[in-house]
């Protein structure tokens, strides 16, 4: 009895804090929502004159989601792969060393994912960004003259691809591992190969694992603030340009760029740039909610 | 059995956390000068400070100079910000702040309720900014303020338009796309940028003075070192940052009047001492208005100045300023003294300020109540 | 079980049981003569260059190991290949970018590696000065990070037992999971903010201290706890609970004993995660713990360096300025030498967690 109560109550302190963190957001957020237009503009130096909080918001939210969505896009196809090779390809012993090397990359801070990417990812990127512009320039998110350095949005998505890859890795292949051995064992003794075996018992099992990891990965890119702000070169309109500079930005980045310089009501713009985030991280996780929930549930066996 | 397994994991986790308790130290650094033990101080206790990362640097060897003369005392310096500096001073949570901007009305209110008297600034790190290049095959670069403008305003876009070569007579200048490199964040550094091209430029740069870059669609980075990064891994891109960490990179020498200057500690220097003082201020408040469009000799108008900010009376101090006096005293004595500015030209490469200028501060001091 | 697909139909068609099999060596000839081929062909051309030669062999060796294996095993074992192929070449794809990393990490971060930089401190060291070390960085985060996994492992796993175990079809449960999900995506510069604006109604305006970035790391770390103890409590089979009932233990020792158990090396690993997921947090921490030079043990009282914020701190430094005693790249040197600090410290605490989960977790036949 006292222990299902601390069990709930600790679930109930969660639900506590967020609501702590929510209101805090929502308070300090609220001068700047309160305040007119024109009123903000003159008193907040980087917001244009004439913009409303929502167009200085907007691009915002728009290069983050893209980011974070070629991130996703890279991580999660070759994050699965992999963990599917380290779980049911690799020999044993290896596997162990490649899971071990995987959990000790998801550790790795963010700030030495950009001193990396910018160091050693940009040179690597340019001619193939180059590539990219001349032969595919046709496609518009294609578009050159590709920057030189590429500190485009495309570059800070690779780097918070190899960013979240550990991540959805890690998780992913937790999920694999605990498919029941009756399952595949059944499925291999019916004749399937080894890959109807997994595409039959192992991903039908771990799908919302996979699903949950990928939105741990999206979590992170979304809120990525370091390894962005030291790779792209910001701004503010609402580009597709992936190969070109000083297009988009992201909101966390932002933040945190302009936080140590900023005072009175720019405080509170950027804490509601950060209430936004929230509220974006609340709807696709809703959407993921909903894409797990159209599948039955598959908690443990039965 | 089992039970005499964790017994051993926890010691040995208790034993190991133990041993890497006992094991730091403090670097044995020599390099200051006082310690020969004779005039031991008599000041000790803790002082805390916040404010302009710009002063970072600085702040480390002032710090380091003052604590071996006094080792009793422990003082801190927070590079936040130089907004996040005054709000601290403001609130009364540190004795000083350093800031590349003066405070602004409501501030200035704010720090006399901290400080229970007006609070003063002391332009004490003046660092010379640089306009860094990387272009293969030009060693020598000049560039009038218009020129400067112009290519940060991304309308002139080549290397060999004919204003950069108006510039540069004689040299062979190629046919290669401009990048101009600014700083993404928000800082000291790009205010005072883009002072001087506002005051110097004329119609070559429309926009207003500001801490963050106008012109958008540029290349960026985070930080002086991002920048240097930025114009060193591209080609034919241009930047600017504080111009003791501009490395290998070529640097332009920037159109005075009629001359082409290079920038130097001296030539930095000097044109603090020509410019006048903010108006309106309390006494002995030493904030300046720069005079960027100055064409007296040997003058290098891009500079950044930092103030270190200070109540001018400590008596009634609240919060974390209380008691502080005699220590700001002597620690803005020390970082004023020639000793000081040494110290700082040679951990930060900022221009050591004039005797002129050290006497004010000197003045200020002498005024100050503990 | 319901949702296993019926195999595809054997091509019944198929002359005797077994049908034609490629020799064992056949992929790993292919593949060099793959490479062979396509090296050739940028040799002749006079372009020749490693990754590209790489990319291009590897998609011709899965074209035509998928049209031999057609013709000589079957298409249900050439599609086998095929995956197998793609596989191999994810795993390829993704060790690039991560083994140049841990790569430039060490070239980098070992020449300042000794242990003078693990046991000294940055106090009064500044310039291009051939001095100081990580010390204070390093306890700051053990500390900051070992008092975030106290607060929040209790808080996460308790509450990962109420959402499986007590509550998954409740109200209170579903409410729970959704939030927690909600929570996952608190910006960490949020959570700085927040713990910033907690301390201030106890402390004071411009507090600073090494607790309040244990509490911001907390918020960011018990949703991860959370949804990882979550899916392995989910995965222990429901026959191994039944049998427990059915021997009459009663539900909470079930848990502690039985499902916990089983689950322990996936907890560990889901922990494990979660710290790493904040203990490389730079932004929440540069807000609330400070920069602080000397070392500080206690979490309730004054600044605290971590390792992260002192690899930013020093790459922001930048160059120093030159000087007859001075190292240019110093900063750099250490910024680098505190990353794969950092990187060892995780090290430790995963080979410490994982021989923790050996012990508990019991003897399976995997």
């Amino acid at each position: 009895m006292i222990f299902s109560g601390a069990a709930k109550g600790a679930g109930v302190l969660i639900l506590a804090i967020l609501a702590a963190v929510a209101i805090f957001l929502l308070v300090n957020a609220w001068p700047a929502i309160s305040t007119p237009t024109d009123e903000l503009s003159e008193s907040v130096h980087w917001i244009k004159e004439g913009d409303s909080l929502l167009d200085y918001v907007g691009p915002l939210v728009f290069g983050t989601v893209l980011a974070a969505l070629i991130a996703l896009i890279i991580a999660t196809p070759v994050a699965i792969a992999v963990a599917l090779f380290i779980s049911h390809y690799a020999p044993r012993k290896l596997a162990q060393i490649f899971g071990y090397v995987i959990d000790l990359l998801a550790a790795i801070p963010s700030v030495v994912y950009g001193l990396w990417g910018a160091l050693w990812l940009m040179p690597q990127m340019f001619p193939v960004f180059e590539w990219l512009s001349e032969y595919l320039g046709f496609i518009p998110i294609f578009q050159g003259p590709a920057a030189s350095p590429p500190r485009t949005i495309l570059t800070a998505g690779i780097v918070l691809a190899v960013m979240i890859l550990p991540i959805i890795t890690a998780v992913s292949r937790e999920v694999f591992l605990q498919t029941p051995t009756l399952h595949r064992e059944a499925a291999l003794a019916l004749g399937a190969t080894r890959w109807e075996m997994i595409r039959m018992a192992v991903l039908p099992f771990g799908r919302s694992g996979i699903i949950s990891a990928a939105m741990l990965g999206l979590g992170r890119a979304l809120g990525e603030t370091m390894a962005v702000a030291m790779v792209l070169s910001p701004g503010f309109v609402y580009s597709f340009f992936i190969l070109q500079a000083g297009q988009q930005q992201n909101i966390a980045a932002n933040i945190a760029l302009k936080f140590p310089e900023s005072s009175g009501l720019g405080v509170n713009v950027l804490i509601f740039t950060g209430l936004v985030l929230f509220a974006i991280t609340l709807l696709v996780n809703m959407i993921a909610r909903w894409i797990v929930s159209r599948r039955a549930e598959f908690s443990g066996a039965n | 059995m089992k039970r005499i397994r964790y017994g051993r994991i926890a010691a040995l986790v208790t034993a190991s956390a133990v041993a890497l308790t006992a094991c730091g130290s403090d670097p044995e650094t020599s390099s200051g000068s006082n310690n020969d033990g004779g005039s031991e101080s008599s000041l000790s206790g803790e002082l805390a400070g916040a404010g302009a990362s710009s002063q970072e640097s600085a702040m480390n060897a002032w710090r380091s100079g003052f604590g071996s003369a006094n080792p009793d005392v422990t003082v801190s310096y927070d590079p936040a910000g130089s907004g996040a500096g005054r709000t601290q001073f403001g609130e009364g949570a540190v004795a000083f702040a350093g800031s590349d901007a003066v405070m602004d009305d409501e501030e200035r209110a704010a720090a006399k309720e901290a400080c229970g008297s007006d609070a003063i600034h002391l332009p004490l790190y003046i660092s010379p900014i640089a306009v860094v290049y990387n272009l293969e095959g030009v060693d020598n670069l000049q560039l009038s303020p218009a020129t400067i403008a112009g290519i940060f305003n991304q309308q002139i876009k080549k290397w060999n338009d004919p204003k950069i070569a108006a510039d540069n007579p004689g040299a062979s200048l190629p046919d290669q796309a401009i990048t101009p490199v600014n700083r993404s964040d928000e800082s000291g550094t790009t205010e005072n940028f883009t002072e001087y091209l506002a005051a110097t430029a004329g119609e070559a740069w429309p926009h207003e003075p500001s801490g963050d870059w106008p012109v958008g669609g540029s290349q960026s980075a985070q930080g002086t070192s991002g920048v240097v990064q930025t114009v060193e891994g591209g080609q034919g891109t241009i930047g600017y940052a504080d111009a003791s960490k501009a490395g290998n990179l070529g640097v332009a020498k920037v159109k005075v009047g009629d001359q082409f200057v290079e920038y130097s500690a001296e030539a930095a220097a000097k044109v603090v001492d020509a410019s006048p003082k903010v108006e309106g201020g309390p006494e002995h408040d030493l904030a300046i208005e720069l005079q960027r469009d100055t064409t007296a000799e040997g003058t290098y108008p891009i500079v950044l100045v930092s103030y270190t900010i200070v109540c001018s009376d400590y008596t009634n101090a609240k919060a974390n300023m209380a008691g502080k006096g005699e220590l700001v005293k002597a620690l803005v004595g020390y970082i004023a003294s020639k000793e000081g500015q040494e110290a700082s030209a040679g951990a930060a490469g900022s221009a050591p300020i004039s005797d002129a200028l050290r006497a004010d501060v000197e003045a200020a001091l002498e005024a100050m109540k503990v | 079980m319901a949702t296993v697909q019926t195999p595809p139909s054997v091509e019944l068609s198929s002359p005797g049981l077994t049908r034609g099999k490629l020799p064992r060596y056949a992929p790993v000839v292919l593949l060099v003569l793959s490479f062979a081929a396509v090296g050739g062909l940028f040799a002749a051309l006079g372009s020749f260059s490693v990754p590209l030669t790489v990319f291009l062999g590897i998609i011709l060796y899965a074209v035509v190991i998928l049209v031999v294996t057609t013709f000589v095993e079957g298409a249900r074992a050439a599609r086998d290949r095929l995956a197998t192929t793609l596989m191999y070449s994810a795993f390829g794809l993704a060790v690039v970018p991560l083994v140049s990393l841990l790569w430039t990490v060490l070239e980098n971060g070992l020449e300042r590696f000794n242990g003078y930089f693990l046991t000294t401190t940055m106090r009064g060291v500044f310039g291009g000065m051939d001095a100081g070390g990580a010390y204070h960085a390093i306890m700051g985060t053990l500390e900051i990070t070992a008092f975030a996994t106290v607060i929040s492992v209790p808080i996460g796993m308790l509450t990962a037992i109420y959402l499986v175990e007590y509550g998954p079809k409740s109200k209170l449960g579903r409410g729970i999971t959704f939030f927690v999900d909600v929570m996952t995506g608190i910006p960490s510069i949020v959570a700085g903010l927040f713990a910033y604006a907690l301390f201030v109604l106890f402390f004071g305006p411009g507090v600073r201290m090494g607790a309040a970035g244990s509490v911001a790391l907390a918020v960011l770390m018990i949703p991860v706890v959370v949804r990882a103890s979550e899916e392995m409590l989910k995965l222990v089979p429901n026959e191994l609970r039944e049998a427990a009932y059915a021997l009459g233990v009663p539900k909470w020792l079930t848990i502690v004993k039985v499902v916990l158990r089983t689950a322990a090396a996936g907890l560990v690993t889901g922990v494990m995660l979660a710290i790493a997921r904040v203990i490389g947090e730079t932004a929440p921490l540069l807000i609330v713990a400070g920069v602080v030079d000397s070392a500080n043990f206690d979490l309730f009282e004054g600044r605290m360096m971590t390792l992260p914020v002192f690899v930013y701190g020093q790459y922001t430094q930048g160059l120093a300025p030159p000087g007859p005693d001075s190292i240019i790249t110093i900063n750099y040197d250490r910024a680098w030498a505190a990353a794969l600090t950092l990187i060892l410290i995780v090290m430790v605490l995963n080979l410490i967690a994982r021989i923790i989960a050996r012990i508990f977790s019991p003897k399976t036949g995997r």
